[in-house]
């Protein structure tokens, strides 16, 4: 089943006078328990396409469908809402807020929860999905204590705590060093095998993709590979299927 | 509700995360609310020294005046009726609740004499003790005199600093004894000096004692030398220097005819009650209890004109505490424009605020925060930061206030209500001036705010 689809969104930003076509009608799927990677250089649209799953943005024209939602037509509120109940983020600066405990810190997403789950069974769940990702005797540390690696990890918990369909990791190893990163993607890579997470790495970094189970690869608005996981029903206008591709592709 | 606790809680921690700069844009809050607050703390206290000051001049006394005396169509003019006795004084006293005291009043004009010294002092007040109390007119030297020197008719009396000054050149009047119309008088005290009165008269120029004295032993003799003025000896007359051209317009009346005629009758009566009121807003209530009982005392009939006039000075204490409430009002002006000043102040810190967490505003809209949330975040920033303010001002507002009593001596009045409004205030000034950062925070486009540097 699919967790995602995408028909045929187009993204125009309005430049001055000219508009500039970002996203020109870009297809895929990812379902539900996979492990992908977004891959593209700067420009390619990659960052875009990476705003519109994770309900930041709006697509110009075209469908998405989140968990059976269609987002592309939701208020910003609504939008809100799903990104509270459906996504995770884990970002490359990590963000987490200065001062704060790392506790308090994977808590955050909850504060803006509609659900009336007691603070009691929040802290216990951010507890332990600190000591999951390793961060049992951090939890009162606030960042500035924290490696970069914890800090990172830190941000997975956040990213985990209202039970999310979707984990998006913006360049989640961008300013880590590459055994922290190994680190991190192997974090990444045992929630997606554990628990069934579905998970969506956007990165630059073949090697990081690699620990991916398929890679999109998109280039000038279009995608370029690895669209769909299984041979696709329908092809999207400009999207070209590698059913093949379930490993680490070098450019 | 829970909502807003959590809400109220991420504000907290956000204003912690920078205790210096939440304390320093708190600090304009801080002086404008305690400038406010202080402004009329101080105003009110001047207010009610000023009101004090007045009262002491005799703005709460009421005088009760007998009525006029008509005699064949012809009228004596106010006061001349003779129908006001000790007695009024006392009931009114007794029974009129918003009386705090009544002291009879009987005036004179005499000489006063001492060795070779004499005087004829402005005000001769035979009255009772209560009068020191309701002319607020402490004793300095010796004792006033009490009632059973009243009931006794002693012959005693309390000089005022200017009586002193004429009669004792040396200043030591106490125990010595001075003449009032051949009546020997012992000084038993003295009056602090009090000065002029409204209309420039010299108030320490009195003579005070009791008006039994005055009434039953000095007026009376009085009025029999006046009516035997004709048999005094030592009235120096032309008749005397030249008894040759002397002309006796009436035959000289024989001893029998001196023993027939009637004397002057010596009523009772005294020339006024003086009676103090606890407070100038009290004044209309006394006078119409002291009016309902005189007239049931006096037995006048429905629809009778009263027999007596009763005066205030109302006035005069109107038109003075009207000016002090528009100081104070103009100092709370000056006060709320500093306010206003903080108030900018918390605008301006919490724009900066907002650009500085962009990234945080970011990533908490990323994580499901709506703008909603933002905003009420921002605007519970600011008012936390305003009540906070407000807080802390009050305590320095009720510092400066003491220090201002203990070191300048100023009359400091406790404000409740400026201090409620002031919290008030410090939450508006929040909310109105916390609105537009919180506003534009809640504007802010998530993906460009995540990405802001």
């Amino acid at each position: 089943m699919n967790l995602i689809t995408v028909e045929n969104i187009v993204k125009t930003y309005h430049l001055g006078v000219s508009d500039v076509q970002v996203l020109k009608g870009v297809s895929m799927a990812i379902e539900t328990g996979e492990m992908v990677a977004l891959m593209g250089a700067s420009g390619s649209g990659k960052t875009t396409l990476m705003n519109i799953l994770g309900c930041l943005d709006r697509p110009t024209s075209g469908k998405y469908l989140l968990d059976g939602q269609e987002i592309s037509r939701m208020s910003a509120n609504q939008r809100a809402g799903v990104r509270n109940t459906k996504i995770g983020f884990v970002f490359q600066n990590f963000n987490l807020l200065a001062r704060t405990s790392a506790l308090e810190n994977v808590l955050l997403p909850t504060t803006y929860a509609e659900n009336n789950v007691s603070t009691k069974a929040l802290h216990d769940r951010a507890k332990t999905l600190l000591e999951r990702v390793g961060l049992a005797d951090r939890m009162d540390h606030e960042p500035s204590q924290l490696s970069g690696g914890q800090q990172q990890r830190v941000a997975i918990a956040r990213s985990l705590v209202n039970n999310p369909r979707l984990v998006l990791a913006d360049e989640p190893t961008g300013n880590l060093d590459s055994h922290t990163s190994e680190d991190v993607l192997q974090s990444f890579e045992n929630l997606n095998r554990q628990e069934g997470i579905t998970i969506l790495l956007v990165t630059h970094d073949p090697t990081v993709a690699g620990h991916a189970q398929r890679i999109i690869h998109i280039r000038d608005g279009l995608i370029e590979a690895g669209a769909f996981a299984s041979p696709p029903a329908a092809t999207g206008a400009g999207a070209i299927a590698l059913p093949d591709l379930t490993t680490g592709t070098r450019r | 509700m829970l909502k807003l606790a959590t809400t109220l809680k991420t504000a907290l921690r956000a204003l912690r995360r920078n205790p210096m700069r939440s304390a320093l844009t708190t600090l304009g809050i801080i002086i404008g609310i305690a400038a406010v607050i202080s402004m009329v703390q101080i105003g009110e206290g001047s207010s009610a020294a000023i009101k004090q000051t007045i009262e002491n001049m005799g703005a709460n006394t009421l005088i009760v005046f007998p009525g006029q005396a008509v005699s064949a169509g012809v009228s004596f003019g106010g006061g001349s009726a003779v129908t006001l006795t000790s007695q009024d004084a006392a009931a009114v006293a007794r029974d009129c609740p918003s009386v705090l005291a009544a002291a009879p009043q009987v005036n004179g004009r005499m000489q006063l004499v001492r060795g070779g010294q004499n005087w004829v002092p402005q005000f001769i007040a035979g009255t009772s003790p209560a009068y020191f109390t309701i002319r607020d007119w402490p004793i300095v030297r010796g004792r006033a005199f009490n009632n059973s020197d009243v009931l006794g008719v002693n012959q005693v009396c309390d000089l005022g600093q200017t009586v002193v000054k004429e009669l004792f050149p040396s200043g030591k009047p106490l125990g010595k004894t001075i003449l009032v119309q051949n009546v020997p008088l012992k000084v038993i005290g003295v009056l602090a000096k009090k000065g002029a009165n409204m209309m420039g008269m010299d108030q320490d120029d009195i003579l005070v004692l009791p008006w039994t004295t005055l009434k039953f032993r000095i007026s009376a003799n009085a009025l029999q030398n006046q009516n035997q003025s004709n048999a005094a000896t030592t009235t120096t007359t032309t008749d005397q220097l030249y008894p040759e051209t002397a002309q006796s317009l009436y035959p000289v009346p024989s001893a029998s005819e001196q023993t027939d005629t009637p004397q002057p009758v010596s009523f009772p009566n005294i020339n006024s009650i003086l009676v103090a009121v606890p407070s100038t807003s009290q004044i209309p209530q006394a006078i119409a209890e002291i009016t309902a009982l005189l007239r049931q005392r006096h037995h006048l009939q429905p629809g009778q004109p009263n027999d007596f006039n009763i005066r205030n000075m109302a006035e005069i204490s109107n038109a003075l505490g009207s000016t002090s409430r528009m100081m104070t009002n103009l100092l709370t002006g000056v006060a709320l424009i500093s306010l206003l000043v903080g108030g900018v102040g918390i605008m301006n810190i919490m724009l900066v605020s907002v650009t500085e967490r962009t990234r945080e505003i970011g990533l908490r809209m990323a994580v499901g925060a709506k703008p909603r949330d933002i905003l009420s975040q921002f605007i519970l920033e600011a008012i936390v930061l305003c009540l906070f303010g407000g807080a802390v001002g009050i305590l320095t507002s009720q510092a400066l206030s003491s220090a201002v009593q203990h070191l300048l001596h100023w009359p400091i009045e406790l404000s409740m209500p400026a201090m409620i409004a002031s919290v008030a205030v410090s939450a508006a000034v929040g909310l109105i001036f916390g609105y537009y950062p919180a506003w534009k925070a809640s504007r802010l486009d998530p993906i460009d705010a995540l990405r802001y540097e």
